[in-house]
Order: C-alpha cells, then structure tokens, then sequence
C-alpha cells in the first residue's frame, strides 16, 4: 500500500489541477455570460480602446501556437532527431492554445451568436477574413501532422505534413501581423514590418511555453532531460529572444525617426504612464534582459533557469502585447494633423482603460481551454518525448 | 425522317419558344430592379462651411441624436455619430470649429476589413453597418481614419423604428439614409441655423453643392490616405 502511495498522490494532484483548470474555463464562460446579458459595458473597452485584455490573450496564444511549431519543424523539415522527439507534443501545445486564443477572439464579439456568419458571409478584401481560413486550415493541419507521426501506417507521410504545417504557419503568423500592419491612419500599427516582427516573436514565445510544459512534464516522470538537448534548445530559445528585441527594437527606431510619429513614441517609450512602465520594466528587462542573463551567464542555463527565464519570456510577451494593443489605441488618432484638437468623443486626447474582472477572467479562460487539452491530451495519449540516446543523435 | 422524330422536333422548338416568353419579361423586370441607367451615378455628399460653424453651437449633433434615437450622453462608451471638434493650429493659433461623422469615403477602410461584409458602401455612396451581419468584432473602428464609428455598449430600448440599431454591433453615421430615400436632406443638415451643412449629389453637374465645390476651395480630411471622403470642408 506504501508503495503505491507517490502514484496515488500525483493522480490526486492531476485531477486537482484540471479542476481548477475546468474551474477557471467556467468562470471565463461566466463573464461571457455576463457580457453577453449586460453588453461590453461591463468591461474596460470603449469606443476609443476598441480591443482589451482579451485580445492581448488571444493574440499572445494564436502567436505562441504558431511558434510553438518551430519544434516540430526543426525535427521534421530540418531533420534534427532530439526535435522530432518533440514534435507530437508541439503539435499538440499549438492546437492547444489555438483553440484557447480562437475561443477568447469569438467569445469577445459583441454578436458571438452570430459566429457562423463568418463563415457564411466571407468578404474576400477582409484580413479577419482571411484569418478565419487560415486558423482553421491550421487546425486541421496539425491534426493531420499529428495522425501521420503517432499513426504507423501514416508515418510515410510525417515528413509532407510536417512540411505543409511548416509553411502554413508562417502564413498564419504573417495574417496576425498584417491585422495590424494594413491599418493606414493608426500611428502605432500600419507598418510592413510587424508580419515579420510577429513571426519571429512567435518563435520566442512559443518556444518559452514548450520549455516550460517540457519541463513539466520531466519533472512530472521524475525524469531529466538529456544535456545535450537542453543546452541546444536554451541556445534557440535566447537566439529567438534576442531576434524577436531586435525587431522590436528596429520597429521603434524607424518611427522614432520620422518626424510625425516622434510624439506617438514619445507617449509609448517615456511620457505615457503605464505603457512604458510596462514596456521597460515588462517587455525589456523582465521579457528579455533577465531571461537573456539565466540562459547565457557562465554556470546558468540549467534546466530550472531556462524554465524560470521562460515564465519570464511569457509575462515580458504579455507585457509588449498590452502596450502594443491597447497602447497603440490609447494614442489618439491624427485626424487633424499639425492642430490641436478636442471634442466630446476623446478626440486628441489618450484614452483611458482600466480592464475589469469579466474580461480578464475570459482571457485566463482561454488559458484554462489550453491547459486542459493540453493536460488530458498528455495523460491519455503518447505525446511525452521519447529520449532517444545522445550516440544516435 | 420519321414520324416521331418530326414530332420531337416541333415539341422541342415549341418548349424553346415557350421558355424564352415566359423568362423574357423577368430578364426585363430583373433589370429594372437592379436600376441599370445609363445616366450618371448619384454620389451624396457634404460640403461643410466651417467660417459658419459656431463654437458652442450643438444643433447638428442635437438633431442627429433625436433623429436616430441616440441617447446623447458623452460618456467613452456612448455612441456619438456626430460631434463638434474644436481645433487650433499649432503653429498660428487660428481655431475653427467643424462637425466630424463618417466621411462616407469612395474608398472606405472600414468596408475593406469587416470580415462579414456587414460594412458597405450603397451605390450612391453612403457607407453603412448592416446590423444582421455585423458580429461585433470592432475591427472597422480599428481601421477608421476618422474614429467615426461606435460600439453599442450597452442593450437599447425605444428605438426609432425608421434607424434599427443592435447592441452588440456598430454603428455610424448614415447621412440619415431614411431620409435621403424619402427625398429630404438629412437631420443636421436641416438643423444648422447657418446652413453651414451643404448637402447634395456631388455627381450631378448641376447640383448647388456640384457647383460650390468647383468654385470655392474646399478640402477633404486626411486628403493625404487617398480615400476621397464624400464629405468637403471649406476654411479649414
């Protein structure tokens, strides 16, 4: 009976953990709920921050998803064995928080009962539009990746899966991004570099939330993972870190040189409260610097540094999302440029948004969709990496 | 030939004749329907005298709110179709007071991105919100260049059955199409005591704003993105 006790208490633990999971899920169903009744009233949004909280989690969980894959391509298309290993559970982490991020973007629409009009009334010009068909091919493609690796008789087929999935992303990586770069008249969006920025942030981010599942999961079996192929992914990992700061950082540059987007970068970097609060302190020092330091410094870069630098990758993620979204609409729009302008509609003057519980709570409602699946997912399929001795590699 | 052969034939061409009689008129009618003129296109439009536009001055916005059944509160989650912008040059200090609602642009951004199509553009140039396919996805206020669009917040009650409007969905101004289709100018139009809101169809040469538009200088609103508003001010 003693000897059963370890297995009893990690049953015990799992079934915890998925309830408060399930707890959490119920409790963002409950603010869309009450949304729902009361109107969007009850949340921070307004007329001038149109997209909140909820956004900043779908969009953090659509770009980890598609990131995420990175796993699965490097061992499938670029043929590395230690990330084939992985793939199943990249896989299964990408559809995952797709579905998690997709759930959050439908149930924050002020009609989510019309949902199917999306998909019956498609207007061919419309970005979002666009991303409906790539969100869903994404999922099917995954999930036909998925069967081709764990399947036996499909494994011929793994490596044009893995293909079609490798391309498809960067697509649907490229689609998140254009949603904001095609906007023409916001001063914080409209630029041809935040498709590329988004794909190679996606990398960062969703290369963190595999480390930390991975760890997990390790940690889980009481097993460790192999040296040799933690050292190699806690280099991608700070490589990935470092191109995602440099894109960000050349974003601000180019708008810092133009004479007309000084005042917006200005509001973003120093002048405008909370944003560069949380851009500073969030996205550079905790999203990078910090997790730069564990994963590089001379006697770090174990195990337990990487999964502590990629919590700190996640929050810094969030961070840069809520500046970028709700920062970049918080600056007013230039409607007249070269004048000053007020009016009872906010205009020329820095909206204000202070997220409320519903909203917050439909956004960690997501991440409890993406727990759960992910979780029941490991437990009752053979998605744990099977170590594959460091000779064969 | 054989008898039923020719018999065939007859029944053929006489089904054939009888199809094109029976479908011919609906072609005709379908047209007709679909308005199909060789004359030219109707474009509303506004032409906006901001000399005369008073500061302080509400009547516009007044009139708009009771004819479309909006509440009139300014709070950041009410909807304001219309609204008084004051503004003052940086660098000469020269202020001027103007209305802003939706520029009903040729081109509109808005239109472009609404992933249902539930943003359009009518063929006479008035963009409007069909509130059935609208899902509420905000992204159109994303694109607005001139933040003329609003979200309903909050549930309705007592609307004015000629201006349905949803909770949920958004919304903007619509240049008072009712109205327009019943051949009246729309509500601010009326209700400026300066007749600083000039409207008419820019198309038709011979039109007051048609006219006023060729002789006196007048500019559209970010000129600068291309999206040729259907909505002019003068003295800005």
């Amino acid at each position: 009976m003693h000897s059963h006790s370890p297995f009893l208490l990690k049953n015990r633990l799992f079934y915890m953990l998925t309830s408060v999971a399930a707890l959490i899920v119920l409790a963002g169903l409950y603010s869309v709920h009450l949304m729902e009744e009361h109107g969007h009233i009850i949340t921070g949004m307004n007329n001038q921050i149109v997209w909140g909280i909820p956004h900043v989690f779908a969009i953090f969980m659509i770009v980890a998803a598609s990131g995420v894959l990175n796993v699965s391509s490097i061992g499938s298309v670029f043929n590395k064995p230690a990330y084939k290993a992985r793939a199943p559970l990249a896989g299964l982490l990408s559809m995952a928080m797709l579905a998690g991020g997709l759930t959050v973007l439908m149930l924050d629409l002020g009609r989510p009962d019309r949902i199917i009009v999306a998909a019956t009334h498609y207007n061919l010009t419309s970005v979002f539009a666009w991303n409906v068909l790539l969100y869903s091919a994404m999922f099917a493609a995954v999930l036909v990746y998925l069967w081709t690796m764990m399947e036996a008789r499909m494994q011929p087929w793994s490596k044009q899966a893995g293909f079609v999935v490798f391309v498809w992303r960067f697509a649907l990586t490229t689609g998140t991004g254009v949603i904001f770069s095609f906007l023409v008249a916001r001063q914080a969006y409209g630029s041809a570099i935040l498709p590329p920025m988004f794909i190679v942030i996606s990398f960062a981010w969703g290369l963190a939330v595999f480390h930390i599942v991975q760890s997990a999961i390790y940690q889980w079996n009481g097993k460790t993972l192999d040296e040799y192929v933690q050292k190699r992914m806690k280099n991608l990992l700070g490589l990935f870190v470092v191109a995602a700061l440099y894109f960000v950082v050349v974003y601000h540059l180019t708008n810092l040189y133009f004479a007309r987007q000084v005042e917006f970068e200005h509001f973003i970097l120093a002048g405008g409260g909370i944003y560069p609060l949380l851009f500073w302190a969030g996205y550079v020092v905790l999203g990078n610097l910090l997790p730069l330091l564990l994963i590089y410094l001379p006697g770090w870069g174990k195990s337990h540094h990487v999964a502590v630098a990629s919590v700190m990758v996640i929050l810094g993620g969030f961070a840069f999302l809520y500046v970028f979204i709700i920062g970049g609409q918080a600056f007013p729009l230039s409607i007249f440029p070269g004048f000053e302008v007020k009016s009872s509609f906010g205009d020329g003057a820095i909206g204000l948004y202070s997220p409320t519980l519903p909203e917050v709570l439909l956004g960690f409602g997501g991440v409890g969709i993406a727990f759960l699946i992910t979780a029941v997912g490991i437990r009752v399929l053979n998605f744990v990496p099977r170590e594959i001795p460091q000779k064969a590699l | 030939m054989s008898e039923i052969n020719v018999q065939r034939r007859q029944f053929l061409k006489m089904s054939m004749g009888a199809a094109a009689v029976a479908i011919a008129p609906g072609v005709f009618l379908f047209d007709m329907a679909h308005g199909r003129t060789d004359a030219v296109k109707v474009r509303w439009g506004m032409l906006i005298e901001t000399a005369n536009c008073a500061e302080g001055c509400n009547d516009c916005v007044t009139a708009c709110n009771t004819e479309n059944g909006l509440s009139g509160k300014i709070n950041s989650t009410d909807s304001q179709w219309i609204r008084k912008i004051e503004i003052k040059d940086i660098s000469t200090g020269r202020e001027t007071s103007l209305p802003m609602m939706c520029q009903h642009c040729e081109h509109p951004p808005c239109v472009d991105v609404c992933p249902t199509g539930a943003s359009f553009k009518r063929d006479d140039g008035i963009v409007l919100v069909d509130k059935h396919l609208c899902i509420g996805c905000r992204y159109c206020m994303m694109a607005c260049p001139y933040k003329a669009r609003s979200f309903v917040h909050e549930p309705l009650h007592n609307q004015n059955p000629d201006v349905p409007r949803g909770r949920g969905t958004v919304e903007s101004c619509t240049m008072c199409v009712h109205r327009i289709d019943q051949g009246q100018q729309p509500a601010c139009a009326v209700a400026c005591p300066n007749k600083s809101i000039l409207f008419g169809n820019l198309n038709d040469p011979d039109s007051e704003i048609a006219r006023k538009v060729r002789t006196v200088a007048s500019a559209q609103v970010r000129a600068d993105l291309g999206l040729n508003p259907g909505v002019r001010y003068q003295g800005l």
